[in-house]
């Protein structure tokens, strides 16, 4: 191949390194860890829409990666999804369904419907046989009225009134099946979900933080980024701030950058006599 | 142990009051063995942009290279600069492209967004899961100490002098609390109109 006809790159995952790792791994070097989001995530539909819940905490093993982590990624205009499971593929798959979900809807002249991105992102995770570990709550109202999908890492889905992920789940899930009915008022909903998420955040290690919420109706949508600072941190009464000059430094290097002034130059014209 | 514990190494970068900060520890050893005490892990992307990739030496050298040619197909293509936040998503997009079969890097940006000079820092697992916090962020063997460091001394609206004194302090500090990181650091202060790069005496032990 030369300069002229570079080789096109094959589209998806590169394996080129696996063989490398896999031989490190073979002489006792563990691979690490990625970045997990160790969550609590919920759904639920009401009467007319849905919400969607998360908290904000990310773990790599048992640290605390990031404190104000987003989980609920943005699908198109009338669709959330909540991600748990390894943060990167979650973050990853969704941004790609939603990249599809745009062309699909500029293809169609149509707002794309909520099974469509289901089915989208059940038949991209059942391609990966699980090992992209992402465990989704896709929501969302389209012409059909409001949905709600729960779709795990190895492909599958289900379609129902309300649902939780993550490790917090189970917390989670307790707090819908003794308060959730059908028909809820938007008002009773979001304390619902909110409820909740601070049960997940409370009683499981690895949900922490703020609570997200989302709520999506016929034609609107009401983001609500850290809806609840369930744990408010103490304030600090006092300054750990060291004196300047405190640092012994062996050299300094000033580097000074010139602002690039942008000169335009208009073309002249060419001279035909 | 873990392949990212293999050649050690320990980074920190900070917001301040229209400035950040991103610092580095100088050793690149093979384990416990201490092999150089001037190694590169902090790179230059751009007059307001650096890039620090801990981890795992070899790919720490893989990744700044396949950056670098990245960056510069970008800025020749677009002719422009590429920004922060650019960055950090092409990186991002690197390392997610091997899922399967990582780098082993962790990586840090730090840099200043062109024309309204706002701070931006963030850091990264290693298959590109972007964290981009208002405070600091910490990569390398030595993280836990650092966090721990950072959440005692980091205070919002830092000036030049001041972030420098923090980064350094929490740096060294958390470094001398982990063997197969330290023997010297150097800390990158970014601001508008200039770039301050400190070699700082440290404990070489």
């Amino acid at each position: 191949m030369s300069v002229l006809c570079p080789e096109i790159p094959t589209p998806g995952f590169s394996f080129e390194n696996c063989k490398r790792n896999a031989v490190l791994e073979t002489k006792g070097f563990a691979l690490p860890k990625a970045v997990k989001t160790g969550t609590t995530i919920v759904g639920i539909t009401y009467k007319d829409g849905v919400i969607l819940g998360a908290d904000t905490r990310a773990t790599e093993d048992t640290t605390v990666a990031d404190k104000n982590s987003e989980k609920i990624h943005y699908l198109a205009p009338n669709m959330y999804c909540c991600g748990a499971g390894t943060a990167a593929d979650t973050e990853m798959t969704t941004q790609m369904i939603s990249s599809q979900l745009e062309l699909h809807k500029l293809y169609t002249n149509r707002v794309a419907r909520v099974c469509t991105a289901n089915q989208l992102l059940k038949q991209y995770l059942f391609r990966y046989q699980g090992y992209v570990g992402a465990a989704l709550i896709l929501g969302g109202v389209d012409v059909e009225g409001p949905h709600l999908y729960m779709i795990y890492p190895h492909g599958s889905s289900d379609k129902l009134p309300y649902g939780t992920m993550g490790s917090g789940s189970l917390a989670a899930i307790a707090v819908f099946e003794s308060r959730w009915r059908p028909d809820l008022e938007e008002q009773e909903g979001v304390q619902l979900v909110r409820d909740a998420i601070a049960a997940g955040i409370f009683n499981d290690l690895g949900s922490g933080s703020n609570i997200d919420l989302c709520v999506i109706r016929k034609g609107s949508v009401d983001y609500k980024r850290t809806f609840d600072e369930a744990n408010k941190k103490g304030v600090k009464q006092a300054s750990y701030r060291y004196p300047r000059g405190a640092t012994s430094v062996l050299s300094t290097r000033v580097v000074d950058i010139e602002e690039v002034a942008v000169q335009r130059i208009e073309p002249e014209r060419m001279e035909i006599a | 142990m873990s392949i990212l514990a293999y050649n050690g190494g320990a980074m920190v970068a900070m917001k301040g009051e229209n400035c950040v900060s991103i610092a580095t520890d100088r050793r690149f050893g093979i384990q416990a063995q201490t092999i150089a005490t001037n190694f590169e892990k902090v790179f230059q992307m751009g007059p307001h942009l650096y890039v620090g990739l801990p981890g795992l030496a070899t790919d720490t050298q893989t990744v700044m290279e396949k950056l670098r040619f990245r960056k510069n197909l970008y800025e020749l293509k677009e002719n422009r600069l590429m920004s922060p936040k650019v960055f950090a998503a092409m990186l991002s997009n690197l390392l997610y492209e091997k899922r399967f079969g990582p780098f082993f890097v962790e990586p840090v940006v730090a840099g200043l967004m062109p024309k309204t000079y706002e701070p931006y820092i963030c850091n990264m697992d290693l298959i590109g899961c972007i964290n981009p916090p208002n405070d600091f962020v910490v990569g390398g063997t030595a993280s836990a100490q650092l966090y721990g460091m950072c959440e005692a001394l980091w205070e919002p609206n830092l000036g030049p002098e001041d972030l420098f004194e923090t980064t350094s302090q929490a740096l060294i500090n958390a470094f001398d609390r982990d063997a197969i990181s330290g023997w010297g650091a150097t800390v990158y202060i970014i601001e508008k109109d200039k770039v301050t790069i400190k070699n700082l005496k440290t404990r070489m032990d």
